[in-house]
């Protein structure tokens, strides 16, 4: 259907008060819904507050619920949402604190990202890396991922229980599988994965993977490969009986939060928020401010056993078939060229 | 005036982009103090806009690439207007960077041995384009992002610079605003980095996103830097056109490199018409459309399609060719790729696919694009030195699209990348280096106070103006006037709107809070860009010649005289633009030899 004009009702106000309030937005073809809020800050009203930068869904920004849908506004077709009633509502994401309009408080995603332990090549790995593209194809869908946090809006564990205190969210499940599944990854990251990043949290109802922008497979790709590696670890019978005989947990030494040093980040003069998983603001001073302190990378324990590179385990990696693997993949193709 | 808040730092990198992300690694792994201004979210920048790949001469698919191809194809596609020496540093050192952050977490596309996966890309001889799909650009900000968290520094996401301080000649510090409250705040720094991108936003169609509004080049040339090559604004051939909704949206120049031929409304395959071709580029490209399919298979023994010029000759050709009345439907060229299969298409080049698929209606797969130039890139900027990123002000460094002296009159594709990874690490030392030499400097409280009310002025002033119309307004007058074909009549029209535009600038004014106003932060946006927007053009009406993105409809040709020369841009005493020449530095002669060498092969 085609129509000259539509109503978007856009939610005003911060975490006080708010409401939400219609503007009348003419169209024109191949309008999206980030036009539609563009026009309404030049036309109507200068303040309307709305994250975007590339409006070319790569820079994930411009993250809201649009009809109630986590969507990218700058690839969400205004013809696709505007349906009979010619009205669109468009609301900031609601897992995150409000500050103002369609923008709220993400830094959280930042502070948990900072938590988790950086790429470490192992000490066996070649240089520079030999790895083939049947080896790379499922981390390079993970690193596909903008950052734009519309997993971490829709799952529930975040949304519903507000739980950011147990789990790190879907976002850095995949962040944790790239690392994981990296061939040359040389940390062991599993008790990570299952203590503070919290990942039997997740119940896998696939929420998340529902929203992706990037049609990532967070759960079915990211997450059930990261629970049943935990798994594989910690609740196999022989391998617990094995490593209580050889005393192997206290051999290595599990990092505690004490090896951090706080992550401090300030809201700001709007005054501080606390959200569960957040440490203290022990450095804010007086009227606080945006920034966000780093803390050096934590230590990890080292992989056990043989050189990365190769296939760390059996739960997942590419089939030993070569010819199962390569369908899909760049490696014949381009060898032609 | 009212309260700020005082941070201290070794280093203050402004923009974390990849250039900034780079200098603050090398910055803190020399042991000191980083805080990085970012004006969005961390890991938003513009460098994620990048598609085809980052330039470095590894030679995995074409054994025969090394630094000195790549170097001469850098001064070939700038039209001799780069810096020799930052040319050479760039091909010497790109390979090393783009390995290094392989050691980081980036994960690249491989060779069927195992190495990184290279594509060709226009002006480069050899496939030479480490890449992983066409989202190259979005690995190296994670993965710079990921190295800058675990080296260690401070980010002051969502915040925006107004003003660098300076204490006599050096600057100490900078002034600005967080985005979220409106409040203030001072960073005192003993050296500062720039690495805040390009400026394309004073254009309507664009490929830049909101941030690109030239701060990083006004903020210096305000500190009284020099900008440099301002006139030459890249304008990349194949930006979408249809529909408006995405008009100026960037179509990877991965899509010519993996096949994609651009044809007029005849079914022409236009690139291949010999006055396309200009002489420094004879005998490199195929001449024959079987040559060019060949080409595509057997890279070793043809010549590639002319579709793979350097930017600036494709613009140029597509523009005559809708000019002439050849063009598409709605007013481009079109550029198809449809016969190399759907498998191969949305395998090497899957973010084009969703594009043309969820935001243009059309299926890549099966029918052609339209497409038609688009603002893209700015090859001018802060006049940098090309061993230490060092400016003419003493503390402050520039890296990345926002300095000037290795891309000349034409940046070649993927060579941005490498830049901001070469050039960010050796800001980021020569700062560091810098800023152990000397003490954090005293800040004037004047100079804060002043820009303290030049930003609040338009919450009080009697002022009408609409930040978001001038904007428009000024983007109309750039996109009419001084786009990729220029006159002296037009760009003389074009700088008196600008001036017309400066006076309402006066009367800017925005209502609401200081808490997370765009109207406010655009009324500061829009007066950086209105002063690029008078440099650009007044540095094009000088430049009388045609040379790279530089094309003056009424001087045609390149003129040996001006190939010699860069023009230079300070702020005068009256706060006038001053224009003024400088001789580029000539070619070392061990550089000069190569050519020599090259074109005695040619014969």
């Amino acid at each position: 259907m085609r129509m000259d004009k539509v109503t978007l009702r856009v939610f005003r106000g911060d975490a006080d008060a708010g409401e939400m309030q219609d503007y009348e937005v003419p169209t024109f073809p191949g309008m999206v819904v980030l036009d539609a809020i563009h026009h309404i800050q030049q036309h109507d009203d200068t303040t309307l507050s709305c994250r975007w930068n590339c409006k070319a869904g790569k820079c994930g920004s411009c993250s809201a619920e649009i009809n109630g849908l986590p969507r990218l506004l700058c690839k969400s077709r205004v013809r696709d949402y505007a349906g009979d009633s010619g009205t669109i509502t468009v609301q900031p994401l609601k897992t995150f604190p409000l500050i103002k309009d369609l923008v709220t408080d993400v830094s959280w995603n930042y502070r948990m990202s900072s938590r988790i332990a950086p790429f470490t090549p192992a000490d066996t790995a070649p240089k520079p890396f030999v790895m083939q593209q049947m080896d790379v194809d499922r981390i390079q869908e993970f690193r596909k991922c903008i950052e734009c946090f519309l997993c971490q809006d829709v799952c529930h564990i975040l949304r519903d229980h507000n739980r950011k205190d147990i789990f790190y969210g879907p976002r850095q499940m995949i962040k944790l599988a790239n690392l994981d599944m990296h061939p040359y990854d040389g940390l062991n990251r599993r008790e990570m994965v299952r203590d503070e990043a919290g990942v039997g949290a997740c119940n896998i109802t696939k929420c998340c993977t529902e929203v992706c922008p990037e049609h990532i497979h967070i759960t079915d790709n990211g997450i059930i490969p990261l629970k049943e590696r935990v798994a594989d670890i910690y609740f196999d019978p022989v391998k617990w009986l094995v490593r209580k005989l050889m005393f192997h947990d206290e051999t290595v030494k599990r990092p505690s939060a004490s090896d951090f040093q706080p992550v401090t980040f300030f809201a700001n003069g709007n005054g501080a928020f606390a959200d569960s998983g957040a440490p203290s603001d022990s450095n804010a001073t007086g009227t606080g401010t945006v920034g966000w302190s780093i803390p050096p990378a934590r230590p990890l324990p080292r992989m056990e056993g043989g050189p990365p590179g190769v296939v760390k385990d059996e739960i997942e990696f590419h089939p030993q078939n070569p010819n199962i693997a390569r369908a899909g993949t760049t490696t014949t193709a381009d060898k032609n060229e | 005036m009212e309260s700020y808040d005082t941070f201290e730092h070794d280093i203050l990198v402004i923009g974390a982009g990849g250039a900034g992300l780079r200098a603050t690694i090398a910055a803190a792994q020399a042991g000191l103090n980083v805080g990085v201004v970012c004006k969005s979210l961390l890991g938003k920048a513009h460098t994620v806009m990048a598609e085809g790949g980052v330039a470095g001469a590894l030679g995995n698919l074409d054994k025969k690439d090394n630094w000195q191809v790549h170097f001469m194809d850098t001064m070939r596609g700038g039209s001799f207007l780069n810096f020799p020496r930052t040319a050479e540093i760039l091909a010497k050192e790109a390979p090393e960077r783009v390995l290094e952050l392989e050691q980081w977490g980036a994960v690249f596309d491989r060779t069927p041995d195992g190495l990184i996966m290279q594509r060709p890309f226009g002006g480069h001889t050899y496939r030479r384009l480490n890449h992983v799909g066409d989202r190259t650009g979005l690995e190296l900000i994670r993965t710079l992002q990921d190295k800058a968290v675990s080296v260690g520094m401070k980010c002051y996401m969502e915040t925006t610079i107004t003003r660098l301080l300076k204490d006599g000649d050096r600057v100490v510090g900078a002034f600005g605003y967080y985005r979220e409250s409106g409040r203030f705040f001072l960073i005192k720094a003993r050296a500062i980095v720039l690495a805040t991108g390009g400026w394309g936003r004073m254009y309507s169609v664009t490929s830049n996103s909101w941030e690109s509004t030239g701060d990083g080049a006004i903020l210096a040339y305000d500190a009284g830097a020099e900008l440099m090559g301002m006139e030459m604004v890249q304008f990349h051939p194949t930006g979408m056109v249809w529909p408006p909704g995405v008009r100026g949206l960037l179509v990877t120049e991965g899509v010519r490199g993996e096949g994609g031929v651009l044809r007029n409304n005849k079914g022409e395959r236009f690139m291949f018409k010999p006055e396309y071709t200009p002489p420094s580029y004879k005998g490199r490209y195929a001449d024959t459309e079987e040559e060019g399919t060949r080409w595509l298979t057997d890279k070793d023994n043809n010549r590639p399609p002319p579709e793979l010029l350097s930017r600036d000759v494709v613009s140029r050709a597509i523009y005559r060719e809708v000019e002439a009345g050849r063009g598409s439907e709605h007013g481009g060229v079109y550029l198809d790729i449809t016969h190399r299969g759907a498998d191969y298409i949305k395998r090497k080049l899957p973010s084009m696919w969703e594009q043309f698929h969820a935001l243009g209606d059309v299926d890549i797969t099966k029918e052609p694009m339209e497409v038609y130039p688009t603002i893209h890139y700015t090859m001018g900027g802060v006049k940098s030195a090309s061993e230490t990123c060092a400016t003419n002000v003493p503390g402050l460094y520039a890296a990345g699209e926002t300095a000037a002296g290795l891309h000349g009159a034409n940046r070649l594709g993927g060579n941005a990348l490498c830049d901001l990874l070469v050039f960010g690490k050796r800001a980021g030392e020569a700062a560091a280096e810098y800023a152990k030499s000397v003490q954090q400097g005293s800040i004037d409280e004047s100079q804060l106070a002043n820009e303290e009310a030049t930003m609040l002025d338009v919450f009080e002033n009697k002022g009408t103006e609409n930040p978001y119309t001038l904007t428009e307004d000024l983007q109309k007058d750039m996109q009419a006037d001084a786009m990729i074909a220029r006159t002296a009549e037009g760009l003389t029209s074009c700088l008196q709107k600008i001036k017309v535009l400066q006076e309402r600038a006066k009367n800017l004014h925005v209502q609401g809070t200081r808490t997370y106003n765009p109207g406010w932060h655009t009324t500061r946006d829009i007066r950086n860009m209105l002063t690029v927007s008078e440099i650009i053009v007044r540095c094009a009406l000088e430049r009388k010649e045609s040379r790279g993105a530089q094309w003056r409809l009424d001087f045609p040709d390149p003129d040996p005289e001006w190939g010699k020369k860069m023009l230079i841009a300070t702020k005068g005493a009256n706060n006038e633009v001053d224009i003024t020449t400088m001789q580029l530095p000539e070619m070392p002669p061990e550089l000069a030899a190569l050519f020599e060498a090259a074109n005695a092969d040619k014969k």
